[in-house]
């Protein structure tokens, strides 16, 4: 069966199984599950750039989506202006004397001839910066954290539109990227995979603990939205005049009184589907850019060179490219995209948590989205994406529901059915370990596999 | 003026030096497991954090179990009775993954990178295993006596101002680790089969040309790595507390222990989870009450003197490997290049 035709058959699938839950269960819930499959559908394709054109194997993937969220946070929350001039400038003279510190062990390292002299003037200029840092940076974090501690107490943002804050987010995760990449990329593949997962722990620590930037684990609730409020929705006569509309043979017939009170109903409901329908059309625009991005660059002279980097690091370099640039592009690249992705998703949750990202469902599960749906196919990561986060949603309903089939026969507080029930929701990473293991075992190439010049690729 | 450097040293013991101790002989049990799989089945084992925690949690069971019939070690723990059985279930799971996942890549010869990503499918299973059999909560199972001896009993005890505490479970977990890297050591060394994985390890086509039989060396492998693993899990279970998801935030500092020593060096594994205990809590401990005890009134520090939050622990081990791989990429011992 060719590429194209597994992966209509896959979104099918996925197409049916939301239609299934939005009539089985509601239209919000399957719009909810719809949304939340788009924006993993863009980390995954930010995934697919690195390990299926280039055979990375980031997984700090974690670090990037909170990169992003920051930015979300950063971009769109109103500034806090007591916390800003009250410890702005010490901030700013503190990154100043950082990047003072950074120039000087650079300048040491270039011009100083390797020796104990240029160690000892690494080593003085490094903690004459730590003490001079410190001496700026800490009164500066105590007193923009001593600002009305429980409802800011961080810098706050600079108030524009949150949708701005998707693309500063790429940028963000770009800049740490380049950042990581310096020192990570040029390790052997294994290194390379425990020094990304080590530095997407040390961003997690410092978004949890550094409150000045974004209230830490205090959370930023209450973001900007770029779609209306279901509440404003309610109140306007348009809508109320749309779904009347759409529901007119529901209504006619019915008293006042009932068709008022059915209409309200109605009318909250409709709200909520609509604002979820506005997310979609945005994500989905989003996806679908970066989808055209990436297929064009993946068909590009440069996309070819990237998968011959990836089949033959050594004959490629032999062949004189520059394996390390290429990589650190790569890397920045699709960095750039779970950014972008990682800001959409604070943007539909409306609120910055750190200790929501956890490697299991940031990074691992994202791995899964790329491996099942096809490595090194755009299509398939997309649609990795999709099929990875239904099952991972549906996990829990679905073990619950065979809970209670199974043990329909015990009494209600038998111990062993209440653990069960507790144990339901732990089924998910059981079951995506599990597919996981069987797509690499018997379908190494996943959903969709990857396509070379209109031919699929032969068995690795 | 000696009895407060005597007073500064006690202080420094009793809350660097004895914890570093416990906590490095839990970390390097760990690393060597890590490091014994990827010198001689050449692959990083990501769900070795997971491994550990379904030792620690058949541990648990059991000792639960033992708990209700009564049975004890009275100042030992009694999860020490548990144990054995705990090393066969890991054992035997350990196996299984090899038998299940492994085994189907070593023998098409795929890249390591594959086993690695195949690693995580397993972290997947046994997370979610350990989540459904236990649950996320945090699960006590220490019984015993608590101290060997206790900052009061020391106080008395000395007459200095600083007191000294020793937990059962620290001195168990040195002399645990201790007999297991004897035995491990003397194992690799002087037995046939130790030396055949040793062989395996340096060169793979030369081991199996001089009859050093495969299978057998992937087999002790896994068995050793896995008891490793319980006993480092049950110890780590028994000094902290066991919640299945610090088993996994446990494989970044352990992986770096085993890359800074030198990975595929069972040496360096050790060497390497002292090092990242020792400088994880030298680094994050406040220094000022020791300083205040070594200089003079008017020099006393004002702040904490701590040179890093405590919130930063985890990146301690991070920056180590990082400093480690840029200036000598072998590691301190001289690990496998290839």
């Amino acid at each position: 069966m060719s590429g194209n035709a597994r992966a209509a058959i896959g979104f099918g699938v996925v197409a049916a199984a939301l239609l299934s839950i939005g009539l089985g269960q509601s239209w919000s819930v399957s719009l909810a599950v719809l949304n939340l499959c788009l924006i993993s559908a863009v980390m995954a394709l930010g995934v697919n750039i690195q390990w299926g054109y280039a055979g990375l194997f980031n997984v700090g993937t974690m670090a990037f989506a909170a990169l992003g969220g920051l930015a979300a946070v950063v971009v769109s929350q109103p500034p806090v202006h007591e916390a800003v001039s009250a410890g702005g400038a010490s901030l700013l003279l503190a990154a100043g004397v950082a990047c003072l510190t950074v120039a000087l062990i650079w300048l040491a390292c270039r011009r100083l001839p390797a020796g104990a002299l240029r160690t000892a003037a690494v080593a003085v200029a490094a903690l004459a910066g730590y003490f001079s840092i410190s001496a700026f940076f800490n009164p500066a974090v105590e007193a923009i954290e001593a600002v009305d501690p429980s409802s800011t107490g961080y810098l706050g943002g600079l108030g524009l539109p949150i949708v701005m804050s998707w693309a500063v987010g790429g940028v963000f995760a770009a800049g740490a990227a380049w950042a990581i990449g310096r020192v990570a990329l040029g390790l052997r593949a294994d290194y390379f995979a425990i020094a990304t997962l080590g530095i997407s722990e040390i961003v997690i620590a410092v978004l949890k603990n550094e409150d000045w930037l974004a209230r830490g684990v205090k959370n930023v609730t209450g973001l900007d939205r770029p779609v209306p409020y279901e509440i404003g929705l309610q109140r306007a006569d348009w809508f109320q005049d749309l779904v009347h509309s759409l529901h007119r043979d529901t209504l006619t017939g019915l008293t006042e009184t009932e068709s008022a009170a059915l209409l309200r109903e109605l009318v909250i409901e409709a709200s909520s589907i609509f604002v979820k329908l506005c997310y979609a059309g945005l994500f989905a625009a989003v996806l679908l850019v970066v989808l055209l991005l990436s297929e064009r660059a993946l068909r590009s002279p440069w996309g070819r060179m990237m998968r011959a980097i990836r089949d033959n690091e050594t004959a490629a370099e032999a062949l004189g490219k520059d394996v390390y640039r290429r990589h650190m592009q790569v890397f920045v690249l699709g960095s750039a995209v779970v950014g972008v992705a990682g800001a959409m998703l604070v943007t539909l949750d409306g609120q910055f948590a750190p200790t929501s990202y956890i490697p299991l469902r940031f990074t691992f599960l994202i791995w899964v989205m790329v491996i099942v749906g096809g490595s090194g196919n755009n299509l398939g990561a997309v649609l990795g994406g999709f099929i990875v986060w239904l099952s991972w949603i549906e996990a829990e309903p679905v073990a619950l529901w065979a809970v209670a089939t199974l043990t329909a026969a015990m009494p209600p507080d038998d111990p062993f059915r209440v653990h069960l029930v507790e144990a339901a929701a732990h089924v998910r990473p059981i079951l995506m370990g599990v597919i996981l293991l069987l797509v690499m075992r018997f379908s190494p190439r996943g959903v969709v596999p990857e396509t070379v010049g209109g031919q699929q690729r032969l068995a690795p | 003026m000696e009895v407060d450097v005597v007073n500064a040293m006690v202080l420094l013991a009793n809350f660097v030096v004895v914890p570093a101790l416990a906590y490095g002989s839990q970390l390097a049990l760990g690393a060597l497991g890590i490091t014994l799989v990827y010198g001689i089945l050449r692959f990083a084992n990501f769900s070795h954090g997971d491994l550990m925690a379904f030792g620690t949690m058949v541990v648990i069971l059991l000792t639960w179990q033992l708990q209700a019939w009564d049975v004890g070690l009275g100042l030992l723990p009694t999860a020490l009775l548990a144990l054995p059985l705990g090393i066969a279930a890991t054992i035997a799971v350990g196996l299984a993954a090899d038998r299940a996942v492994f085994r189907f890549y070593r023998q098409k010869r795929s890249a390591p990178v594959v086993l690695a990503i195949a690693s995580v499918g397993v972290m997947f299973v046994l997370n979610g295993v350990v989540r459904v059999v236990i649950g996320p909560d945090d699960r006590s199972f220490s019984d015993g006596a608590r101290f060997l001896i206790n900052a009061r009993e020391f106080k008395t005890l000395t007459g200095l101002a600083e007191g000294l505490s020793i937990r059962t479970s620290q001195v168990l977990t040195l002399a645990l680790a201790v007999i297991a890297v004897a035995a491990l050591f003397w194992f690799l060394r002087s037995t046939r089969a130790g030396k055949a994985m040793r062989a395996y390890s340096d060169n793979e086509d030369l081991a199996l040309l001089s009859g050093v039989e495969p299978d057998r060396v992937v087999l002790l492998t896994w068995a050793i790595a896995a008891s490793l693993a319980a006993v480092a899990g049950t110890l780590y279970g028994l000094d902290k507390s066991f919640q299945p998801f610090t088993y996994f935030q446990l494989l970044l500092p352990m992986f770096a222990a085993a890359i800074v020593g030198g990975i595929g060096q069972p040496h360096g594994a050790i060497a390497g989870g002292f090092l990242v205990a020792f400088s994880e809590i030298a680094l994050t401990y406040p220094y000022k009450k020791f300083l205040g005890y070594l200089l003079p009134d008017d020099m006393r520090p004002v702040g904490l003197v701590q040179l890093l939050s405590t919130d930063y622990k985890l990146s301690v081990s991070f920056v180590i490997l990082v400093v480690v791989l840029l200036w000598r990429p072998t590691g301190l011992f001289r690990g496998r290049i290839s």
